[in-house]
């Protein structure tokens, strides 16, 4: 089964492959890596010359890993239950704080039309959607509400700002 | 008051449709019971013991005239015709049909109210002094902060997943009368030795289970900087406030497990990341919002009027009410009238859709259109002249709000409790109920003088029983329905948690402890002028808990 991925405000094949951590290399593709599996073998796996992207547990202090993960160019982060919001506060600080430009991706069981506006606010770019959801569904909910009272990580200019111009 | 601009308006529309959708998939069966319960919650929709109940916000206690007529009729048409009010600035109603919620928000969305984010471990409602604006020692008026920061929380893409519920209070007056030391964050609005504006900064206090007095995290912070700093203490409580436990995953057990002092460093070094970013409040945006709450039109010969003292000396009731039932006001010839909500026969918080519809009218007449809900669950008319308190007590007599005992024993605090609750252990207003009979006579009540007595149905502590100076908290021995008593908590400036006397007394014995509590502090007070408080911290425990187990049978 294949997950579905959104990206850039559309579904997309997902072009990055999660490799398991005992996992042997496969010979093609771009892959996503863990977190324990880049520490560990993070020369091999740049020796290798692939495109390997990170995937992070959402207990990591960013600021704190940053230097490892900065140039990859792909970070998922994860939402292991629906209610654990704690990689939203991940994602904020690598896109705004760190200004991270790679692909951030949500992965895990908040990853559905429910959540998915907080997000893309949050600074998201890529979606991991949980099984069974319509895809075409969540990219409407990313437009549920029109005007943020706060600015984040998306461009969207929030009410404060219109109300100062 | 604060008026939506088209925004806010778009805002509350948008997430009634957003509701209306959740609630038509659920009903579905394509969205899942637990997800649901999350979402609903979040619109402050719980299922409770006999239907859903569905509370709704009153920002930092304000409503207009227009505001309460909807809520008459969302009582009347949804409801069984009334609504409960709460410890938090809430309004619940307790019977509304799951599906007609949808309808209900909509309906308050017209009058420019909400429900978001009254439930679900998120930024709740923002409480704040039901004086403000016109209390004697209040600095400044805290609502417009209070208003600021409630947009800045509404639908927070960061912080709606959080560990656990995020209360937040605050208070600009010299008598904390929000109880700000037992949120998650309590501000107070201060000003420092050079005159500027700003707020010292308390953390991690809290009811509940375990009930916590917050610390004090920073003694000054600037006033452009409250949003940077409250977005600070929630971004280290999002990444590191447990989930592993809920009962340990509020902001208290974070900041006792890391030190206050540590979680205090913690704090400061994100803020310093942040405060100088686009949550730096500006005047313009301040100004903006305090113009919302700019002063009534006072008559400035209301202290002229005599018929007030022709009326106090012909009407002892009249007199009586006024003794307990106002408080001053910082414009001569005007005062805040307190209407209660805890008559004999009726809940406490309880108020009918004929009684809101009245008030409303009431408000319109006297009170420049507006009223306030209390923490005490009472309401209050804040702008009333002179002369038009004998004809509001009248009105407010003749719809059974005009019970003279703010502030006494009467005035209890009160959860839903067993009636209503699926939480709770033990009933709470029936005891309520028999308390109010036991003392029912006034002069024994004004003998007794100020006191709090609150009380929960369960430690879940929404009747803030931590924090009365008698608490009763109910609990459930083996189906049986005990109550927990402890003395001496405050949540006013000199904030404390009550002591526990020792075991718990049963449901028949529950209205005798109390007497005997008081007759105890009726025998050991100095003087009239000493409050059961005083005199409890002054006598300490002993006295007390030898005259209560003298006479009431406790568990063994």
């Amino acid at each position: 089964m294949s997950t579905i991925l959104l990206r850039n405000l559309r579904v997309e094949a997902d072009d990055y492959t999660l490799l398991a951590d005992d996992a042997a290399l496969p010979a093609t593709g771009k892959l996503i890596v863990s977190y324990s599996r880049w520490q560990a073998e993070r020369e091999a796996l740049l020796a290798s010359g692939r495109v390997i992207g990170v995937k992070i547990p959402n207990t990591i202090d960013i600021a704190g890993v940053l230097p490892e993960i900065a140039d990859r160019p792909l970070i998922a982060l994860d939402f292991p239950a629906f209610p654990d919001g704690r990689a939203y506060s991940q994602a904020r600080l690598l896109a705004e704080r760190f200004a991270y430009k790679g692909e951030l991706r949500a992965t895990g069981k908040a990853v559905v039309r429910d959540q998915i506006g907080f997000m893309v606010r949050c600074g998201f770019t890529s979606f991991e959607l949980r099984e069974g959801q319509d895809p075409a569904a969540c990219l409407a909910a990313i437009h549920e509400f029109s005007v943020p009272y706060q600015q984040a990580a998306d461009h969207a200019q929030p009410v404060f700002l219109r109300r100062r111009a | 008051m604060y008026q939506y601009d088209e925004y806010d308006q778009k805002l509350v529309d948008e997430r009634v449709a957003q509701f209306r959708d959740q609630t038509r998939r659920y009903l579905a069966g394509e969205l899942p019971d637990d997800e649901y319960r999350m979402l609903r919650l979040r619109n402050g929709l719980y299922v409770q013991r006999f239907a859903p109940m569905l509370r709704v916000a009153i920002p930092y206690g304000l409503l207009s005239s227009k505001q309460v007529r909807m809520l008459g009729h969302i009582a009347r048409t949804y409801d069984k015709g009334y609504g409960h009010l709460t410890t938090r600035q809430n309004i619940q109603f307790n019977w509304p049909t799951l599906e007609s919620v949808p309808d209900i928000l909509a309906d308050l969305a017209s009058v420019q109210m909400h429900a978001i984010q009254t439930s679900g471990n998120c930024i709740r409602n923002f409480t704040s002094d039901h004086l403000a604006g016109v209390a004697a020692d209040e600095l400044v008026d805290p609502r417009p902060y209070c208003e600021i920061a409630r947009q800045w929380a509404t639908l927070h893409p960061e912080f709606n997943w959080l560990p656990r519920k995020f209360k937040i209070a605050i208070s600009a007056s010299t008598t904390d009368r929000a109880a700000t030391r037992v949120h998650d964050i309590g501000v107070h609005i201060v000003r420092n030795e050079h005159g500027e504006l700003g707020y010292t900064m308390y953390v991690g206090g809290g009811l509940g289970r375990t009930p916590i007095i917050g610390v004090k995290l920073r003694d000054f912070l600037p006033e452009a900087d409250l949003l940077s700093y409250c977005e600070a203490v929630l971004r280290v409580y999002n990444r590191l406030g447990r989930r592993d436990n809920i009962y340990k995953a509020r902001i208290k057990i974070l900041v006792k497990e890391t030190g206050p002092a540590k979680f205090a460093e913690m704090v400061e070094a994100e803020w310093a990341q942040i405060k100088d970013s686009y949550l730096k409040l500006t005047q313009a945006d301040l100004d903006r919002v305090k113009q919302h709450f700019s002063q009534p039109r006072y008559d400035a010969a209301a202290a002229d009027d005599s018929s007030y003292a022709a009326q106090l000396a012909a009407h002892p009731a009249f007199a009586a009410w006024t003794r307990r039932n106002l408080k001053a006001h910082r414009v001569p010839g005007y005062s805040a009238v307190f209407a209660s909500l805890k008559a004999k026969g009726v809940a406490p918080g309880d108020i009918d859709a004929a009684q809101l519809d009245a008030v409303a009218d009431l408000a319109d007449r006297y009170s420049f259109g507006e009223v306030r809900v209390t923490h005490t669950q009472n309401l209050v008319f804040a702008d009333v002249a002179q002369k038009d308190l004998y004809p509001l007590w009248q009105a407010l007599a003749g719809i059974g709000l005009a019970t003279p005992n703010i502030g006494l024993l009467t005035d209890v605090i009160c959860c839903p409790g067993l009636d209503f609750c699926s939480l709770s252990n033990a009933s709470s207003i029936a005891v309520a109920e028999e308390i109010f009979e036991r003392f029912e006579n006034l002069d024994d009540q004004h003998d007794i003088g100020d006191i709090k007595l609150n009380m929960s149905g369960c430690m879940n502590g929404c009747g803030h029983h931590s924090v009365g100076h008698i608490g009763i908290l109910g609990v459930d021995k083996k189906g049986e329905e005990w109550y927990q008593i402890t003395l001496g908590g405050s949540s006013s400036n000199d904030a404390s948690l009550g002591d526990r006397t020792g075991p718990s007394v049963s449901r028949a014995d529950i209205a005798d402890a109390v007497q005997n509590l008081i007759e105890t502090y009726l025998a050991e007070r100095h003087s009239e002028d000493e409050s059961f408080l005083d005199c409890y911290r002054r006598v300490g425990m002993a006295p007390f808990k030898t005259r209560l187990y003298a006479k009431v049978e406790a568990e063994a």
